[in-house]
Formats: structure tokens, C-alpha cells, sequence
């Protein structure tokens, strides 16, 4: 095998094992399931009727599940965060360190399985979605490159929640800087509510927030709204996070590492 | 360098920011044989594993494992290497066989292999019954020998074993001894840190004494214990006007003269002088009443006292003491 083959086949082995965690943790399967689906009927329901809506969509859940599955990608790589934290404190980062394997072999095992479970997030939100409402306006290809552009974002903050776990104390800081960081980009954008019903400060950072940017992106491709340039920027601010958050993830990995 | 050697370091150093973990370490194990690193919390031994292992580079100086420089050729040395660290590595959320095939893999020995070869290390370390259950079910003597067998789980000719038995219960950690005692009968050479004299004793064929960063003494554990002094016979007297008697009646199985500390008679043994069963033999003889009477061998502390003029300040020193100290009914 060459050292490209190696590497991912140890990138490969890594994320199975990430993987093969996830139903036996109980708690962090609900993260993935039961807390996102949770979302969608809280804001579907308790929201959902307060809202003033632009006149293009038909109703508040159409609007909706674009944001609020932007928001759950973001978050997804929480598991991440975790895991990097827990390794770093119970010594396993040391005996990846020691092993012949790629270097780049832990990090990218950690980011490619938050794409397998953003994916099973996206089918069961969609799957909720569907269920109290939402249609698709456009064709299955626009839809699936919608769910392709959702992970490749998912994928830009596992990038940023690899930082965080390399970075925090512990993993609970750990997910809590993450959030502290997601939580107001993801409100302060067209995510749930309109901008225009924003004060005028906070209406013009959400518009240039990407959050934003990737919502009407996948507005145009579910739902058939105007796309203008939100896709392809969608796409640029997505592989700029992760141009910027990769090397700093993998720089703060070999620091963190050599203690 | 010659090839004699499976770990040879020269001049290490590692400082984090004004503390200096190791201040120019020299170090030598000959391929096939056992060094027991010997020191206290914060010596250094964890840091001269680390880079040994290049998990971390020094500063300065260099060391060669199995002929590879551990900085120059560290991505090679890897394969040649086992570690099992101070915080058994296993993962939690994966069963004992899990573990040790994922290592596997990753030691590139293929999918059918790694599978055997964790059947196999499994069985050896007694966890075949456990091999389905998840780690975290796993006793922590369990978890122990899980880590040390995924360290040999591509048998490397070089294993670096920090601080193996730490928080083991007895019977746990005589099984570990044995593990790691098979593994040198079969030709591996090992490097193993400890805090207890009596493990590196058991282990090791030369003891490597780490303080402050520095090794500062090196030999067998015979050449080392004698440098601290032998046994040590300690008697405490019924009646404390019956001392002189017992100091006298003692004088001729001490290396020097017997001294009197609050009741109590303390001489070094001089060795083949008969040991406790002359000693109370010539009390009796002497009529000198005893109430007590016992034999201290040389601990860690002993060690650290002798060569260093301080105590080795941690709490395995002070647990050490007291099994060191075997008590006869007078």
C-alpha cells in the first residue's frame, strides 16, 4: 500500500471506531435523534404562528426546516469536541501518537464520521419535517445537492468543534464554547425569523452572517426560492472555515499531543 | 552507535518554560534485557518515555530505539515500538477485542491478523471471557493488561511500559509482573518507570535512579541497595534500663555500633551475621526483654535519603515503608 493508502485506510478504521460509540452511548443517540426532531415540533408549533413570513413562503415549516437543519449541522460536530477532549484526558491521543499511522489519520477520522452522523441527522429531520408538512418545490437533485452542501458546512464546524476540544479543559467546556460561539450566529440569522423583523444593527449582521447564506442556499435548492448568489457562497464560506479551522485544529493537535 | 543496545539516549533535555523535566539524561538498555527507570512524581520518567516513544521531541540531545533516531526516523521507529502509558489507553465504548483489533490495524497488520492476533493476546491475558464485553465494564486490573497487550499487539522488539501496576490491586499486579516477565523471556527488551523499588528489583536487570530531571545513579538493584545500606534490625525494649544490655548483646551482628532512639535499639545487620533469629537468641541470652523487634529492608525512601539527603516526598514512598518492615512476634 502507498502512505495515501494507509492514511486512509487509518482514517477509515478511526472513524469506524467513532462511530461504533454512538449507539452504545445512549445519551449522545438522542443528541443525534430525539433532540433534533424535538426542534422542529417546538418551532414548528410553539413559533410557528407568531411569525410573519415573507409572501413567497407558503408556510412557517417550509420556511423553517431549512434553518433549523443549517443549525443541527453546525452543532453536529459536538461529537467531536467530545471525543477529542476525552481521548486527550484518558491518554488514547498517546497511543494513536505512538502507532505508524498517518498523522493526519486522528483528526480526519474524527471530521468524516460527523459526516455519517449528520447525514443520519438530516434523513431523520427531513423524515420529521416531511411528516408535519414540509414539500419539496424542486427536483431530487437539487434536493441531494442540498443534503451534500449541508454536510460539506457540518463538516467546515467539525473543524471548529475540533478546535474547541483540543483547546478546552474538559469536554463539557468543551461543548460549551462550541455553543456559545453557534447558538447566537445561528439566531442572529434568517434561520427561524425573517431579518427584516431584526432592529436595524442585528438585521444587517444577519444578513452578511453565512448562516444565512447557507439557509437561503438550501431555501433554493428544497424549496425553489431565488438563489442569487447564496449557493456558491454557501460553498466559499464553507471551505474557507475549513481552510482556516483544519490547520488550527491540526496545529493545536501536535501542541496539545506534545506535553 | 553500536547495536548492542535497543535504547541508547544521550544528553536529553525537555524544559517546559522554567521547569526542566529532563536536564541531560544518558541512558542504555541492552537488547533483550530490562531497565527500570526509578524515581518519584515529577523525576522526569514520563517525559524521557515520551520522547523515547516520539511522542515528544527534545530539546537536546539524541536517542536511537531498535537503530532509529527517535526524531530523524521517528514515523519508522514507530512500528518497532509498544507503549503501554500510566492511564491504561483503552477505549471505553469498545470491547476488549475491538481494542485490540483497531490497534492492530493500525499497526497496518491487516484485517484477518489483527483479529487472530487479538484472539490471541486475549486468551493470553486471561480476558477471553470479557472479550465481547465493553471496556468500561472492565475491572481496572482488567483494563491494565488490555493496555498492555494491545502495546504488544505487533510484538515490537522495544516496549516502554510508565508506570505499569499504578493503582493495581496485589493480585493484579503479580499477574502483570508475570505477563511482563514472559515477554522478556521471549527476547524483548523493556524499559519500565516505576515509584516501588521491589517492582524494578523483581524486573529489572540494571535500575536507572531519576531525580530532578538527572539520572543520578545507575546499577543493579544489589549494587544500588548497597550504596543505601542493608537491613536494618530495629528492637524496642520492655523496660528501657535493660538497653545498654541489648546495645551490648547486639554489637557483634552490626556493621557499626548499635544506636538507642527513644526506646528503641537500631543497628545496621552485617550480612551472614545470623539475622533476627541470632539477634533474639543473644537478647534472650542477655536477658533483655523485648517487646518488639523487627527488620527494616532499604526502601525507595532509603534510596532517595541516601543518595539525594531528602525524602522522595510522595505517597508510594510511604506505603513502600510499611511493607518493607516485616514484623516477628517476640
Amino acid at each position: 500500500m502507498s502512505a495515501f493508502q494507509y492514511a486512509a485506510s487509518d482514517t477509515l478504521v478511526l472513524a469506524k471506531r467513532n462511530l461504533s460509540r454512538i449507539p452504545r452511548a445512549p445519551d449522545l443517540l438522542i443528541a443525534y435523534t430525539v433532540q433534533p426532531v424535538m426542534f422542529v415540533l417546538l418551532f414548528v408549533y410553539v413559533f410557528g404562528g407568531a411569525i410573519q413570513l415573507p409572501p413567497e413562503f407558503g408556510d412557517y415549516t417550509d420556511f423553517l426546516m431549512p434553518g433549523i437543519v443549517v443549525q443541527t449541522m453546525a452543532f453536529g460536530g459536538f461529537v467531536t469536541a467530545i471525543g477529542l477532549s476525552e481521548d486527550l484526558k484518558k491518554g488514547l491521543i498517546d497511543r494513536f501518537r505512538s502507532l505508524p499511522i498517518a498523522r493526519s489519520a486522528v483528526l480526519a477520522g474524527r471530521t468524516l464520521s460527523d459526516i455519517a452522523l449528520n447525514l443520519l441527522s438530516i434523513s431523520i429531520m427531513v423524515g420529521v419535517g416531511v411528516l408535519v408538512g414540509l414539500t419539496f418545490e424542486t427536483s431530487v437533485l437539487e434536493v441531494l445537492a442540498g443534503v451534500a452542501l449541508l454536510l460539506l458546512f457540518g463538516y467546515a464546524w467539525s473543524w471548529f468543534f475540533a478546535l474547541m476540544g483540543l483547546t478546552a479543559s474538559s469536554s463539557e467546556s468543551a461543548q460549551a464554547m462550541g455553543f456559545i460561539v453557534i447558538f447566537p450566529l445561528t439566531f442572529a440569522s434568517s434561520a427561524f425569523v425573517p431579518p427584516e423583523s431584526m432592529p436595524a444593527g442585528l438585521q444587517a449582521f444577519a444578513e452578511v452572517n453565512p448562516f444565512s447564506t447557507v439557509t437561503e442556499a438550501i431555501r433554493a435548492l428544497w424549496l425553489g426560492t431565488p438563489a442569487n448568489t447564496d449557493i456558491w457562497m454557501s460553498v466559499v464560506w464553507s471551505v474557507g472555515l475549513i481552510l482556516v479551522l483544519a490547520p488550527l485544529a491540526a496545529a493545536k493537535y501536535r501542541r496539545a499531543a506534545n506535553r | 552507535m553500536s547495536s548492542d543496545y535497543a535504547i541508547e539516549a544521550e544528553g536529553l533535555e525537555k524544559s517546559y518554560g522554567d521547569v526542566h523535566a529532563l536536564a541531560g539524561v544518558d541512558l542504555r538498555v541492552r537488547a533483550g534485557s530490562v531497565l527500570g527507570l526509578l524515581g518519584p512524581n515529577g523525576a522526569g520518567k514520563t517525559t524521557a518515555v515520551r520522547i523515547l516513544t516520539t511522542l515528544l521531541p527534545p530539546d537536546a540531545g539524541s536517542a536511537r530505539v531498535a537503530g532509529l533516531d527517535v526524531v530523524a526516523d521517528a514515523s519508522a521507529l514507530r512500528s518497532q515500538i509498544g507503549l503501554a502509558g500510566q492511564y491504561a489507553a483503552v477505549d471505553e465504548t469498545l470491547t476488549g477485542a475491538e481494542n485490540l483489533e483497531m490497534v492492530g490495524r493500525l499497526y497496518h497488520l491487516g484485517k484477518a491478523k489483527s483479529r487472530e492476533r487479538a484472539r490471541e493476546l486475549l486468551e493470553r491475558f486471561e480476558l477471553d471471557e470479557a472479550a465481547d464485553r465493553l471496556a468500561r465494564t472492565y475491572s481496572g486490573g482488567m483494563r491494565r493488561r488490555l493496555d498492555l497487550a494491545a502495546a504488544l499487539v505487533a510484538r515490537p522488539p522495544v516496549i516502554f511500559l510508565d508506570e505499569p501496576t499504578t493503582g493495581l490491586d496485589p493480585r493484579s499486579r503479580a499477574g502483570l509482573l508475570e505477563t511482563i516477565e514472559a515477554r522478556v523471556a521471549a527476547g524483548t527488551t523493556v524499559l519500565l518507570t516505576t515509584q516501588t523499588l521491589d517492582e524494578a528489583d523483581r524486573l529489572a536487570d540494571t535500575i536507572a535512579v531519576i531525580d530532578h530531571g538527572k539520572v543520578i545513579a545507575e546499577g543493579t538493584s544489589d549494587e544500588l541497595k548497597g550504596r543505601v545500606g542493608g537491613e536494618r534490625l530495629e528492637v524496642t525494649m520492655a523496660d528501657p534500663d535493660q538497653m545498654d544490655r541489648a546495645i551490648e548483646a547486639l554489637a557483634p551482628l552490626a556493621d557499626d555500633r548499635p544506636v538507642a532512639e527513644g526506646g528503641v535499639v537500631k543497628l545496621p545487620m552485617r550480612h551472614g551475621g545470623g539475622g533476627i533469629a541470632e539477634a533474639v537468641r543473644r537478647l534472650d541470652g542477655a536477658g533483655a526483654d523485648i517487646e518488639d523487634i523487627a527488620i527494616r529492608r532499604p526502601t525507595l525512601d532509603d534510596v532517595f535519603i541516601s543518595l539525594t539527603g531528602r525524602a522522595a516526598e510522595h505517597e508510594a514512598a510511604a506505603g513502600e515503608s510499611e511493607e518493607g518492615t516485616r514484623k516477628v512476634a517476640a
